[in-house]
């Protein structure tokens, strides 16, 4: 038995090691740091619970197996005062659950204080789209927020109902067509947290993944006013040239906007794609490669994905992608 | 073959719900463990399709809830209550096999599902529904969901939550009604209270998603616009609707288990179930709040604080009457002189099992701790503990104890302490990891993850896991069909149980007892302080005992529901127009039907 008992927590440990990057249990923010709090508290009742309860229920079996030759047992039909008692003694303890649970709720509603940085956020079936209103901004599937200052955060949803996680900045909230939701937090140290939707939305569901950048306020300045500017003019003679040639006479304008290019609301916008260090819903890595295999066939690598597979020659196909990673 | 098609026999009905249920649960197993093993590996696992997935879990959770697990708890409602009640039959036989009928068509029809796509000119074999067992608005309009698998869906559904009314006011008048002289309220074995009480709740929360499923049906063949937010409508009224009914759902699937095993503790440790009267009450007391619970399911849709922490609140009352409920079994057991049996290990094993499953749905009844745990894996390890570890060990427990009663012969009990001992290892190496899988980020009902999330480790375990309780369900399989072919020879009372249903022969004989018996005790096989054991009931009637024939009506009745579906499924609206017929026409001939046959 505890044998069995320290196998099973090498094999815990084992497990647990290494690189988590979207789990809860790393916050970095004020409103991540209050549900750890509460969690580890409901953690360590539990944890005694567990053990008293189930500690009891052996001792039980142990103690009282048959035996041949054993009397009969006295036939006990119950006791009130011990039944009165664990009635009591959980009541009990859900006061030191339900109270700091109260305070919380409260203080997690969503509402960040004046001044906060405002974003909104909108589900698309299966990508995301993040606005700046006070910045004149967008951003899509990649969050920028700077450390330290609080954000507002206002979700809705363009088509079904998804849900904006990402856990070391906080707890999920839905986004609802018709209903704005709002979380607030205020992150305390930069780095790239990973997020995913939390409510099955449809086919690509799994496929639905974020990335926040928390940045330093120079750093997100820097990337404000990256943002802000017009797209990179792709060079005269250029194969980025060719490629927004391409672009501009392929199905690509139908859906996608590139300021200046082509003006299409269906799928995210592509002025400054190559300023994101992921595609596709951050599925994958903005690298030649992936560029390559999910224009030519996106539902293949997404299903359900709205971006039909493309006819392409490979010359045409390389043109766009050097124009797309022209857009920084 | 005719005397099963048309018997009203509630033994025969028991056996009837019990095998087509444990086929289902066989088909839901082997979905999930289609599930599992497309999850073993990260990305992309083993080449499921995301479509094919979504119908699986979809699928998965339909059939345990409405296929396998109901109708299980059904079989030994059917079966057992008139026994422990001293009654020849339920109050309205034919409506008993009209359940019975309703709730088989009404599983084929979800199933058809599966096979059904070529009809529909659909591009693959399979349009099973694919939009969760919840089915959450919006993405189930017809805008999101333009196939007919939600179609199959709802309407599955609501030929389900017909069989499941009926059979909730049949067992209500049963119950209330047909007790034999001297049987109390309070002298009712805690199953038989535990089955009112589930009965309660059937009855109150089925017209809930009816409701919402009509609701749907309009907006899917009508073009309504009750939950599609362009038109108005509201995508939350519908997760309002969903676990008004969804929450006391899960009381549906529990509280029979607390009875079974509230029956089987006793019998096992030759003790009286300790605090009886607390055990009923804590029961009632967990239904009534099991119906103010149910928005603690959209802690995150942004309800506003002060819902969240009423519903957080009253969600952790429940735990109070649940944990009573376990200190009164481990109380039953301390003292006595307890048994190994393998009915008595799962018994055993759900109070150790659900009482993990309780500790982790406290830890999401927290509103604000809830928002980094629901919808991640962390919450289906939660389910299956109280499911898996409470519902279906405890129903196996059940079938342990009540086999030879029902059957006349017993099952091995070397294989059940195998089949025991598998499912106990294979369903923690299969839930525990999700505790984990879930915290470090892995959200449910995704066909794929990332090997950068560090959880493979914890999927492989679980997919293992998976696998062990698949074998364990076959080993269990193998011994129900071997006592097949043995003779009968179980005694009346092979446990020394002390409830009526051990008065008799068994399997027991068309009318059950020869004599209604005049109970005086809670425990009338048993010798109490107070009373001698019940006199042995006479080996023949004594005078010749009237039984009702059987009737092909209730099953005629019933197949006019799945006509009607498939007259709406394919927008062929004379053949809706049969099915009505053979519903009218079926209750008309019922209603009429004579006396004798």
């Amino acid at each position: 038995m505890r044998l069995a008992l320290a196998a099973l927590l090498l094999l815990v440990a084992g497990c647990v090691g290494g690189h988590h990057p979207q789990t809860i249990f790393a916050p970095r923010s004020d409103f991540s740091h209050e549900l750890d709090g509460l969690f580890k508290n409901i953690f360590w009742w539990a944890v005694v619970v567990f053990l008293l309860v189930e500690t009891l229920l052996l001792i039980a079996i142990a103690r009282f197996r048959a035996r041949p030759g054993a009397p009969e047992p006295k036939p006990i039909h119950g006791h009130t005062v011990l039944e009165i008692g664990w009635t009591l003694a959980p009541a009990l303890i859900l006061v030191f659950i339900a109270v700091p649970t109260m305070r919380t709720v409260f203080d997690t509603a969503g509402r960040a204080p004046e001044g906060a940085l405002r974003v909104q956020v909108i589900g698309h079936q299966w990508w995301w789209e993040y606005r700046y209103p006070t910045l004149s901004i967008s951003a899509y599937n990649e969050l920028h927020v700077p450390v330290g200052t609080p954000i507002q955060v206002e979700l809705t949803s363009g088509d079904v109902i998804h849900s904006f996680w990402v856990p070391a900045l906080g707890g999920k909230r839905d986004l609802i067509q018709g209903r704005t939701n709002r979380i607030a937090f205020k992150a305390d140290s930069t780095g790239e947290y990973w997020g995913q939707c939390a409510e099955f939305c449809g086919a690509s569901h799994a496929n639905m993944r974020l990335r926040v950048f928390v940045q330093t306020d120079s750093q997100f300045q820097r990337w404000v006013d990256g943002q802000r500017a017009s797209p990179a003019t792709p060079a005269k003679g250029s194969p980025a040239e060719a490629g927004q040639a391409v672009f501009k006479r392929s199905a690509c304008i139908g859906c996608h906007t590139i300021e200046g290019v082509a003006q299409g609301k269906v799928g995210p916008d592509l002025t400054h794609v190559a300023g994101r260090t992921t595609i596709a819903g951050a599925l994958f890595p903005n690298t030649t490669e992936s560029l390559h295999r999910w224009i030519m066939n996106a539902p293949s690598l997404k299903p359900g994905a709205l971006m039909p597979p493309q006819n392409l020659s490979p010359q045409d196909l390389d043109a766009i992608v050097a124009y797309l990673q022209s857009l920084k | 073959m005719k005397s099963w098609l048309t018997t009203t026999d509630h033994k025969r009905i028991g056996l009837l719900y019990f095998w087509t249920a444990f086929g289902f649960f066989l088909i839901g197993g082997l979905e999930a463990l289609i599930i599992r093993a497309q999850l073993i590996k990260p990305d992309g696992g083993l080449g499921v399709s995301a479509e094919t997935f979504n119908q699986l879990f979809t699928m998965h959770g339909t059939t345990m809830v409405f296929l396998a697990l109901m109708p299980l708890s059904a079989a030994f409602f059917n079966f057992i209550i008139p026994l422990q009640i001293g009654a020849r039959d339920v109050a309205f036989p034919r409506l008993n096999a009209f359940s019975y009928w309703v709730f088989l068509l009404g599983g084929l029809f979800l199933n058809a599902s599966f096979l059904a796509g070529p009809l529909f000119g659909a591009d693959r074999l399979s349009v099973a529904p694919d939009a969760g067992w919840f089915g959450y608005a919006n993405l189930t309009s017809r805008q999101f969901s333009p196939g007919p698998n939600v179609d199959f869906w709802l309407l599955g559904l609501q030929i389900l939550g017909i069989a499941s009314l009926a059979a909730g006011f049949n067992f209500i008048v049963t119950i209330l009604n047909m007790r034999a002289p001297g049987m109390r309220m309070l002298r009712l074995p805690v199953f038989t209270w535990m089955t009112l009480v589930t009965q309660f709740l059937i009855i109150t929360a089925f017209p809930v998603i009816t409701v919402a499923l009509v609701l749907l049906m309009f907006d899917r063949f009508f073009g309504t616009h009750f939950f599609v937010p362009q038109g108005g409508g509201d995508p939350i009224l519908w997760q309002h609707l969903f676990w008004m009914f969804g929450h006391p759902e899960v009381y549906i699937l529990i509280l029979p288990a607390m009875g079974v095993i509230s029956e089987v503790l006793p019998t096992f440790s030759r003790k009286p179930l300790f605090g009886y009267t607390v055990v009923v009450y804590s029961g009632v007391v967990i239904a009534f709040l099991g119906w103010s619970v149910w928005s603690h399911h959209m802690f995150s849709s942004g309800l506003g604080p002060i819902a969240d922490s009423v519903f957080a609140g009253t969600t952790m009352l429940i735990a109070i009457p649940t944990g009573v409920k376990i200190f009164n079994w481990i109380g039953t057991l301390w003292g006595g002189q307890i048994r190994f049996t393998t009915s008595m290990l799962f018994a055993l094993g759900f109070i150790a099992m659900f009482i993990i499953g309780g500790l982790s749905g406290v830890s999401h009844a927290s509103a604000p701790a809830d928002l980094q745990q629901t919808d991640t894996y962390y919450v289906v390890a939660h389910i299956h503990y109280v499911l898996f570890g409470g519902t279906i060990l405890g129903l196996f427990a059940g079938m342990y104890y009540w086999w030879p009663k029902m059957t006349g012969r017993m099952l091995s009990e070397t294989l059940g302490k195998l089949h025991f001992w598998l499912t106990i290892i294979g369903m923690n190496l299969a839930f525990f990891p999700m505790h984990f899988s879930g915290l470090l980020g892995m959200p449910r009902r995704i066909y794929t993850y990332s090997s950068e999330l560090g959880v493979s480790r914890f999927n492989e375990l679980s997919t293992i896991g998976a696998f062990i309780i698949g074998i364990a369900t076959l080993v269990f399989f193998w011994n129900l069909l071997r006592t097949r072919w043995q003779p009968i020879t179980a005694p009346n009372n092979p446990w020394g149980g002390s409830t009526l249903e051990w008065a008799i022969p068994s399997p027991p004989p068309v009318y059950n007892f020869t004599v209604i018996p005049t109970v005086a005790s809670r425990m009338p096989l048993w010798r109490t302080e107070r009373h001698a054991p019940m006199t042995p009931l006479p080996e023949q009637p004594p005078a010749p005992i009237h039984v009702p024939g059987g009737s092909w009506w209730p099953m005629i009745t019933a197949t006019g529901l799945p006509i009607m579906a498939i007259g709406a499924i394919s927008r062929t609206l004379p053949i809706v127009f049969v099915g009505v017929a053979v519903l009218v026409v079926g209750i008309y001939r019922w209603a009429f039907e004579p006396f004798e046959m």
